[in-house]
């Protein structure tokens, strides 16, 4: 037994030995047991073989190697993430070559001359920090330089989250919203891996209510109609009862109409329904075929009585091809 | 504005992160369930599937009378269970008449039924009757050798569907970094008949041999049992397509011109054009290389030429 006959799987630590069969199944358990894990021994040697040989770095708890990614596909549990389209910022910075820096969390603060963080409570530069706003002579009497500070810093927050919702509704186009986000609030909770159920759009909206108002007994007939409901649309063709009596004009379309179709189902079967040439020459075989056996009946059985009668048939046969000649 | 929904905590959002599809995947959960009846046989095995597995799967204890995997309109709560406890392994045990102690191993994509296979459990042997040494017992969540023994497993499909679908269950968290010392347990599965099953777990006892790969023994810990297939149900295969998807983004594009070498490291190898050293002027012109004075002797060559030939054909 060579190893090179195994398959081994070295990303899931698997073996396979596709050559093994039974030439009888062993009579008792035990033999059963002992066999199995003698053949899983040597699997697992072979695994053990090439595991051992491959690289490795001592650790505390061992020697760790680096594992091989699997052979064996196995299928994905979920599909895969969709992309996210990118934001308008994303966008923008693109085209002008703007590159993310990392920034550090603390920042010097010059006011108070100590380290504060750059974003959050108790925040650098915090606007809530300056006490004293010094009046400049633009300044309209009256109005209160705090109050109007806070105005514009919440409209710049409602500005961002305008975008941020934008953005979000492209993302959404596409199904890439990330897992925890849901737009358009609904009853469903958040799961994480499944996609909120599409809106359902105007048509689809409007055929259903247009199939619920046809399905009583009178199509709908004699329902209250709601405010700004249009009656269904009629699909199909309408038929076109014309006139029997016969006239000229519109008289004479009924008549029209009838004789296309009976030409059509004329034209239809208006090769030879009878080819008289055939007809002849089949019923001539058939007769001679039935003659002959007759008389190979005859003479066996010799019924020479018959003989002579059949002739004058014959005669007529033979007289019937001058007739087909005619019939040319 | 208000049309952005996220969860009020951060925590749920952590959660929710975590299970959202990625492009690597974490290791597949298991959810393991009862139906209407267990027979004792049956709630032993899954409970040792279960401590086999604790690390990564979640164990129902009631009974569920509407689970019939097989059937169309019972799987409904089971795919709601895989949902809910975000497992795309399950294994669920069923006890009736026609279909004494029986196992249905599936698996979920997207949280819908993705494959089935129904076994029947014969011979069990529960861990408890087996007497070893208690050191060498397996620790929980350690990488398995798993080993598949017999032709069956490749010609008939039924083996061929149960043998991807053991080694999913069994195979553990797919990891790159291995600690060796750590390895302590081994999955042997072997093909009996055409559709039976010999499946064991042993302990991994590894021994000096001299060399640097050591002997491996291994000592039955249980359970063992035999599995018998009765049903099962491949994948659709544009279904089968779209779960062996790979992630364009992982597929590593192959770098051409640069190669490793075990001595020298990064090996790269560049184009350089022919760089026609005939053709190119010397920067060092001697005097009598360069151009005007070239020129200026070939023009007077030419009119000595020149001279040469009118002078005697005008005789």
């Amino acid at each position: 037994m060579g190893e090179q006959q195994y398959e081994i799987d070295l990303g899931n630590l698997m073996a396979f030995d596709p050559h093994h069969h039974f030439p009888s199944l062993p009579s008792s358990r035990e033999e059963l047991v002992k066999e199995c894990l003698q053949k899983g021994t040597k699997l697992v040697q072979a695994v053990a073989d090439a595991l051992f040989n491959l690289p490795s770095s001592e650790d505390r708890d061992g020697p760790i190697v680096t594992l091989p990614p699997p052979t064996t596909r196995l299928p994905r549990e979920k599909p895969l993430p969709k992309k996210t389209p990118p934001t308008k910022w994303e966008l923008f910075a693109k085209k002008k070559g703007i590159v993310q820096r990392k920034k550090d969390k603390l920042v010097y603060d010059e006011q108070t001359g100590t380290w504060k963080r750059r974003h959050g409570y108790d925040r650098v530069n915090d606007d809530k920090d300056v006490p004293i706003i010094e009046a400049k002579l633009t300044d309209e009497p009256g109005e209160d330089p705090f109050a109007k500070r806070r105005a514009e810093k919440k409209q710049r927050v409602e500005k961002q989250e305008k975008h941020r919702l934008q953005n979000l509704k492209q993302a959404a186009k596409v199904g890439a919203l990330p897992s925890h986000i849901q737009l358009a609030a609904t009853a469903l909770p958040i799961t994480g891996t499944q996609a909120a159920p599409r809106k359902a759009s105007k048509n689809e909206l409007a055929n259903v209510a247009g199939m619920a108002a046809t399905s009583t007994a009178s199509g709908g007939k004699f329902d209250r109609k709601l405010a700004g409901e249009k009656p269904p649309k009629h699909e199909g063709k309408y038929r076109k009862y014309l006139p029997v009596v016969e006239g000229s004009g519109m008289g004479s379309l009924e008549k029209q109409q009838t004789e296309k179709v009976l030409s059509k189902l004329i034209s239809k079967n208006s090769h030879d329904i009878l080819n008289v040439e055939k007809a002849v020459n089949m019923y001539n075989v058939k007769k001679d075929k039935k003659r002959r056996n007759q008389q190979g009946k005859s003479t066996s059985s010799t019924f020479g009585k018959l003989k002579p009668q059949k002739k004058p048939y014959k005669k007529t046969s033979s007289k019937g091809s001058p007739y087909k000649g005619k019939s040319k | 504005m208000s049309q952005i929904k996220t969860p009020q905590k951060g925590r749920v959002r952590r959660v929710i992160q975590k299970r959202a599809p990625k492009l690597v995947e974490n290791g597949k959960k298991t959810l393991i369930l009862h139906g209407t009846r267990t027979s004792d046989v049956l709630n032993a095995v899954l409970s040792e599937i279960y401590h086999l597995k604790k690390d990564d799967s979640v164990k129902y204890s009631r009974r569920n009378d509407n689970i019939r995997p097989f059937e169309s309109g019972g799987e409904t709560s089971l795919e709601y269970f895989s949902l809910k406890t975000d497992c795309s392994l399950f294994v669920f045990g069923s006890h009736t008449k026609k279909r004494p102690n029986n196992l249905v191993m599936g698996r979920t994509y997207d949280h819908h039924i993705y494959d089935l296979v129904e076994l029947g459990v014969e011979n069990f042997k529960s861990m408890k009757s087996f007497s070893y040494d208690r050191k060498l017992a397996p620790q929980i969540g350690s990488k398995p050798f798993i080993a598949f023994i017999g032709e069956g497993f490749e010609s008939v499909e039924e083996l061929k569907h149960l043998k991807e679908v053991l080694l999913d269950l069994f195979r553990g968290e797919v990891v790159s970094n291995l600690n060796i010392a750590g390895l302590d347990r081994v999955y042997v599965c072997m093909a009996l008949s055409s559709n039976k099953v010999f499946f064991t777990h042993c302990a991994l006892r590894l021994k000096k041999s001299g060399t640097v790969v050591p002997r491996m023994e291994l000592v039955e810990v249980g359970p063992s049992m035999d599995l018998l297939v009765r049903r099962h149900r491949l994948p659709d295969e544009s279904l089968r397509k779209e779960t062996m998807k790979k992630a364009p983004e992982l597929i590593q594009k192959k770098v051409k011109n640069v190669s490793q070498d075990a001595i020298q490291g990064k090996v790269g190898r560049i184009y350089i054009p022919d760089q026609q050293v005939g053709e190119k002027t010397l920067p060092n012109k001697a005097k009598g290389v360069k151009r005007e004075r070239r020129e200026a002797k070939m023009k007077v060559e030419a009119k000595r030429q020149k001279q040469d030939s009118t002078i005697p054909s005008d005789p």
